[in-house]
């Protein structure tokens, strides 16, 4: 359709190799600056030559960031919402397709809703949530006259507690729920011939069998392709695991150390080797699970059975 | 025992009709098949019948089970679908063994009443292929292995072969009588293709919005359609019609007169009639013999094993069709002749056939002598 002319051809080469060069300088230079010694970093004009000082800087910063603990610390948090994400997304997409209940285009809306109420935008009322998950049950009592009605009864107060705070589960669970998941499983349902669930219907498959023998295999490339979008999403977020976790010794994440590991102006010579080592070290996992998965995208869509 | 019984069966999708109550009786081990124009409702009975549509009203039973309340799986009933439906992650013993694994029934018997299945529908070499990997006609056979690996009482086809191409068509559907005569499961086809009806059916079953028109044997529906719908849907080239009017001398169109039997005349006389012949029951004469109808030749239609002139009486389209081979060039005149046993005559209102209560003996004689 294109036609392909030399100076077309031209033209194309040069925009793809300024976009290349575009994305890929900042990371070279955060290469560079990484290789150097302090006093290197810090010459004007800045050198995009190699030091020898990598493995020098790699070991201060992970020292000085205790990356053992924080890169582990990420990782749970990463996993944990992709994992949960890709399961809720899944189940909520297989009952908005498959299954036709009065309130089925409310729940539909609401979750599309969601993708304009991002984790930033809700992040007071979330908070509040992870600092007491029960309050909202409390809230209920009490508006219902139920924790009084104990109260006169019993004579205990009611005062429900559940701290979410400086906690796994308090840093995964607000970041899986997904609209953006449900739609890309939702879209593929769709596409998955009717047919079928009739078929597993007449071999006498239930709903939930269906759904984890026929849809959940089918949806293998749909389901990588999340993963991966999730995956790096989770890595890295920065303002909710920096509001949950006061312990950051024991829950910090790895991105939230790399700021702390940015050079402020106020203290003698700025280390942006040692800061540079650190963003090597935290960009690295994404980068290693966007390289491995890219090959199962590919299988996926070499294999166009359906 | 596993007739199927239908009784004043209806389906709507809210306010619309699609189904106006159908009574069908299929016999245990019977052949049927429903025949109709894409959106009769046939596909729907046979998903009604399968329990994947809800029965608006009325009863289905199959043997003597009322299933209207029963979930798929527990009535009895196996599908063939029109795109195979196969499971595309499964290997062919996969699929074929899918039903076995959700019943529970033990890997060892899987296996073996697999391996058995597919020595029947010719696939023992491509167990463990994926569908994806497999010609259509391939696909075809691991659906009905599929069906028959249960055992099933019923067999349900929703027009199974529309994907296959011609040759293919052919071949499959001598398989499929042949896998019926050998399981003697009650079956039941749909399908649009009158081919395909005709020559599968015991019982053919001709339905037209959300209507049963006829049910009968194949050669009872094709020499005695019930309706005039049933006559131009069975038979290609389609039936010819003359619209016109029934006097007790005889049928009347555009000033011309065609005898009829004299009983069928007097009964009907005064009624706007349509007369119904199929292009194979008429003679080609000369233009000028006595009684024929002249008619002039638009352009005739080559098939091989015979040909179709499609000629028309003074502007009314009308085809013949001719076994011996013939040179007859556009704008001849020619004379139709119109023999009295073949003629069908349809109410004009109604588009019921004239005389079903009648002239059955005479008929049935027609029949014997076509």
């Amino acid at each position: 359709m294109i036609e392909r002319t030399p100076i077309f051809n031209a033209v194309t080469y040069a925009i793809m190799i300024g976009g290349l060069l575009v994305v890929l300088l900042p990371v070279w230079m955060a290469f560079t600056a990484a290789t150097q010694t302090v006093e290197a970093v810090n010459r004007i004009p800045f050198s995009f030559a190699l030091g020898d000082e990598l493995l020098t800087n790699l070991g201060a910063a992970w020292q000085r960031g205790d990356f053992g603990t924080k890169l582990a610390n990420s990782f749970i948090l990463a996993a944990g919402v992709t994992l949960g994400k890709v399961m809720i997304a899944a189940l909520s997409a297989f009952s908005i397709v498959y299954f036709n209940y009065r309130l089925r285009m409310i729940f539909f809306w609401v979750i599309f809703v969601t993708l304009m109420l991002p984790l930033e935008v809700r992040i007071v009322p979330t908070y509040a949530v992870a600092a007491n998950a029960l309050a909202p049950l409390q809230a209920i009592l009490d508006v219902t006259g139920i924790s009084a009605l104990i109260a006169v009864l019993s004579g205990v107060e009611v005062s429900l507690q559940w701290n979410l705070l400086n906690s796994y589960v308090g840093l995964i669970l607000p970041l899986v729920a997904t609209a953006t998941g449900t739609f890309l499983y939702r879209q593929f349902f769709m596409t998955v011939p009717d047919e079928l669930a009739e078929a597993a219907k007449m071999d006498g498959a239930g709903a939930f069998r269906f759904f984890v023998e026929i849809l959940m295999p089918l949806s293998r490339t749909n389901m990588l392709a999340l993963a991966t979008i999730m995956f790096v999403y989770a890595w890295n977020q920065y303002l909710w695991p920096l509001l949950v976790t006061t312990d950051r010794g024991t829950y910090g994440t790895a991105i939230i150390e790399l700021k702390q590991m940015v050079p402020n102006p106020y203290g003698g010579l700025p280390d942006w080797n040692v800061a540079m080592a650190a963003a090597l070290i935290v960009m690295l996992p994404p980068v290693v699970v966007v390289a491995l998965m890219q090959r199962w995208f590919v299988r996926g869509l070499i294999a166009t059975e359906k | 025992m596993s007739s199927i019984s239908i009784r004043n069966v209806r389906k709507a999708y809210g306010k619309t009709q699609v189904l106006h109550g159908v009574d069908l009786e299929f016999a245990d081990g019977a052949f049927v098949v429903i025949l109709g124009p894409s959106g009769c409702g046939k596909s729907t009975l046979l998903r009604m019948i399968a329990g994947l549509e809800e029965i608006t009203a009325g009863e289905i039973r199959i043997g003597d089970k009322v299933v209207n309340r029963l979930e798929p799986r527990e009535r009895g009933c196996a599908m063939v679908f029109q795109n195979y439906a196969l499971y595309p992650h499964m290997s062919v013993a996969g699929n074929i063994g899918y039903a076995l694994k959700v019943a529970g029934v033990p890997k060892a018997e899987r296996e073996r009443r697999v391996a058995e299945v597919a020595r029947v529908v010719g696939l023992e070499d491509y167990l463990s292929r994926r569908p994806g990997e497999l010609s259509g006609g391939q696909r075809q056979r691991v659906a009905m292995g599929r069906a028959i690996v249960r055992e099933p009482k019923v067999f349900l086809f929703d027009e199974p072969l529309s994907n296959l191409d011609a040759k293919l068509r052919v071949q499959m559907r001598a398989e499929i009588r042949r896998l019926h005569k050998r399981l003697a499961a009650t079956s039941v086809f749909v399908t649009h293709d009158q081919v395909e009806a005709m020559t599968l059916a015991d019982t053919l079953v001709v339905m037209n919005g959300g209507r049963v028109e006829q049910v009968g044997s194949p050669a009872e529906v094709y020499h005695r359609p019930r309706t005039r719908f049933v006559g131009a849907f069975i038979g290609a080239p389609a039936m010819n019609f003359i619209d016109g009017a029934m006097t007790p001398d005889g049928f009347n169109f555009d000033g011309r007169r065609i005898a009829v039997e004299l009983p069928l005349a007097r009964a009907h006389a005064g009624r706007p009639v349509a007369l119904g012949v199929r292009p194979e029951q008429v003679e080609l004469v000369a233009a000028d013999s006595p009684g024929a109808l002249p008619a002039t030749v638009d352009f005739v239609e080559e098939l091989g094993a015979g040909r179709v002139v499609y000629a028309d009486i003074d502007g009314l389209p009308f085809a013949v069709a001719l076994s011996e081979e013939t040179d007859l060039a556009p704008g001849e005149r020619v004379g139709l002749k119109l023999l009295p046993q073949s003629l069908h005559f349809f109410d004009g209102e109604t588009g019921l056939r004239l005389g079903l209560a009648e002239s059955v003996e005479t008929s049935r004689a027609a029949v014997a002598a076509a």
